[in-house]
């Protein structure tokens, strides 16, 4: 490792994801769906930071390009100190064993198969971090110990496992080649209640006793995210609107967006509830196909003014690292 | 007071290859008139199941093997599934909002042509009043443009607004009761926050109950009046909101909130989890079936069978031997 590495592990600039919509017998070109459209952060060493937003906000888009799952339309993803956003295959391979994706699905991505033990171990093989197969068996046991799954069991298949043990392979098969960034992509949706706080901590835990180790944590839940990430990103229609500190952005949510989208979280508390400002949005989130001009949020705003629509704001540092995209805070 | 439905010891099971599965083991529970009740537990403990048996919408292999659905003084369980009285009751007495909006419409038909049967079917309504009807339904409900979206299909309407329609749907025909099952849980946040204020203000409106069969604790304590908590296909705990929220008593209950993580939990709270899985509904034992994962248990819960709901406080119900009140400080 070389020693002037920076402070963030990832710093992404006006990245910009769009996905041709083509028609007709020639697949010609006729739109394209803005799935993220100008945004920039910065990822800091040990650091998690939370990206939140409704379905169709491209956030997952933006943990795929990371991953160099898409190839990005434009903008720079700085790796490490390396612009990442336009590797060649072949180089994006020696980088991407530094990353993992952590899925949704922890029914659909596994493959059924492939026993437990054979998928965490695989990135093993792909990226050579073992030697010899005694060295792979014992880093593979290792690898179930530190997830909380018996190692005896590697001989199993996933349809044996809950969907809670599920995960925990998972996390194992991402955390096998010891990466330094973890793309955590709604991990514990699709977990029963009493299990997604086991699958939390033990993200929290690892974090905590593996150096260095990043998360970017993509989820819908606000209250998930407010409680993992040290950070958070509030995404709308493809762009960032707000960006700052978890507890800040509770505390003193600026963006109309944040503060409709945190009142609509409930809260499990009915005397908490009885109190709360509750702001009800008007409409739906419009089609990244043909976003609103302006400011995306302007048309179920309700603080819009007729220049919300005239231009899109800019993130801007309303003090302690606090950025929001509006131009009425 | 008279209770509007009253179900008394409802068994409902599946004969399956590997034994006997009794989704729902035994459940009492009653809703008043114009009251809002939140019906809460994870994925498999038969919150869904129980309410479909009360609608009488069990296939094989699954039976209803006992226990009675007191409704306006009758049985429902005394008429055959598929006989006019059930269907008199069913959809126009007690209707039902199923969690996905995309399935739960028909595709191959005009959103106006189901809304419509409904009416000439239980009301006997012309076509042009019925249809009439539908586009105020429709409007009401926040569908804008209604003349001209009632010759829509499913397809044309986003996630939420399909629910919408299903709201209508379920309003039409001034039903006593509405049994919303995960009404919301596939839609985004600040959609949930709209179909659910929307659902209280036409149950108030309507004078209608409304049963909210939920796993979001969160949407409970916003919106219901009582609750009845869910294990094992068994109720473990019921009482008031404010009862199961700030004095909960069984353990699962106990458990559960301090699973969940909350938007206004203090900086580094750190998550309960209770340990373990839901139990396999499979030939279960006589015993409390949350005994493995009990941090309360007792030397006789393993012994004895699973206690009865006991009152703790006024209309405060447990299904627990252990006293949770003098640990749980």
């Amino acid at each position: 490792m070389n020693q002037k590495l920076s402070d963030d592990i990832l710093d992404i600039q006006d990245l910009k994801m769009y996905f041709p919509v083509t028609r007709g017998l020639l697949r010609r070109k006729v739109a394209d769906v803005k799935a993220v459209d100008g945004v920039s952060f910065q990822l800091k060493r040990d650091e998690t930071l939370g990206l939140v937003g409704e379905s169709g906000c491209g956030k997952t888009t933006i943990g795929r390009c990371i991953l160099g799952l898409y190839k990005p339309t434009a903008g720079s993803i700085i790796f490490q100190d390396e612009d990442i956003a336009n590797f060649p295959e072949k180089k994006l391979r020696q980088v991407r064993n530094k990353m993992a994706l952590i899925f949704q699905d922890p029914y659909s991505s596994l493959d059924p198969r492939q026993n437990a033990g054979s998928i965490v171990g695989e990135p093993l093989k792909i990226h050579n971090m073992v030697m010899n197969a005694s060295e792979y068996r014992d880093r593979v046991e290792e690898l179930f110990h530190i997830v909380g799954l018996d190692p005896s069991m590697t001989d199993r298949f996933p349809h044996e496992f809950s969907g809670g043990q599920r995960q925990r392979i998972g996390v194992a098969r991402a955390l096998a080649c010891d990466p330094d960034l973890i793309v955590c992509d709604e991990p514990i949706s699709a977990l029963d209640v009493s299990i997604q706080a086991q699958i939390i901590n033990l993200l929290e835990e690892l974090q905590d006793s593996v150096k260095e180790l990043s998360y970017l944590f993509i989820a819908h839940d606000l209250s998930v995210v407010k409680h993992i990430s040290d950070r958070v990103a509030v995404m709308y229609l493809g762009r960032i609107v707000e960006i700052c500190k978890a507890k800040e952005l509770y505390d003193n949510p600026v963006h109309p967006y944040t503060r409709a989208l945190l009142s609509a979280v409930p809260i499990a508390d009915p005397v908490v509830e009885e109190t709360r400002e509750r702001i009800i949005l008007k409409g739906e989130v419009p089609s990244p196909l043909n976003p609103p001009p302006g400011c995306p949020f302007h048309p179920r705003c309700f603080m819009a003014i007729p220049e919300c629509s005239q231009t899109v704001p800019p993130l801007r540092d309303i003090g302690d690292n606090h950025q929001v995209a509006c131009i009425r805070v | 007071m008279a209770e509007l439905l009253q179900v008394n010891n409802l068994v409902t099971q599946f004969k399956t290859e590997s034994g006997l599965v009794k989704a729902v083991d035994g459940v009492s529970y009653y809703i008043d008139e114009q009251e809002i009740v939140g019906l809460v537990g994870e994925s498999g403990c038969g919150k869904s199941v129980s309410q479909l048996s009360v609608m009488q919408l069990i296939s094989a292999p699954g039976e209803i093997a006992g226990g009675e659905v007191i409704f306006e003084g009758r049985d429902l369980l005394k008429y055959e599934a598929n006989g006019p009285e059930m269907r008199s009751v069913r959809g126009a007495k007690i209707a039902m909002i199923f969690q996905e909006p995309m399935t739960s419409l028909n595709p191959v038909l005009t959103i106006g042509q189901q809304l419509t049967e409904m009416l000439q079917l239980h009301i006997k309504m012309d076509g042009d009043t019925a249809r009439k009807r539908a586009i105020e339904l429709m409007s009401m409900v926040g569908i804008s443009g209604a003349e001209d979206r009632i010759d829509d299909y499913p397809h044309h309407f986003s996630g939420g607004m399909r629910q919408r329609v299903m709201i209508a749907m379920a309003l039409s025909c001034n039903p006593r009761i509405i049994i919303a099952d995960e009404p919301t849980t596939s839609l985004d946040v600040t959609t949930q926050a709209q179909l659910l204020e929307l659902m209280k203000d036409m149950v108030q409106r309507f004078r209608t109950s409304l049963v909210i069969v939920t796993h979001n604790l969160g949407v409970v304590a916003r919106y219901a009046q009582r609750i009845y908590i869910m294990y094992a296909g068994r109720i473990v705990e019921s009482g008031t909101t404010k009862d199961i929220f700030i004095n909960p008593r069984h353990p699962y209950t106990i458990g559960l909130l301090k699973c969940i993580p909350r938007l206004d939990a203090e900086e580094g709270t750190k998550l309960v989890p209770i340990e373990g899985l839901p139990p396999n509904l499979i030939n279960m034992p006589a015993t409390c079936a949350f005994l493995p994962r009990c941090s309360y248990r007792l030397e006789r819960c393993a012994k004895e069978p699973w206690p009865p709901l006991t009152p703790v406080n006024g209309n405060h119900y447990i299904r627990c031997y252990a006293d949770t009140k003098e640990k749980n400080k």
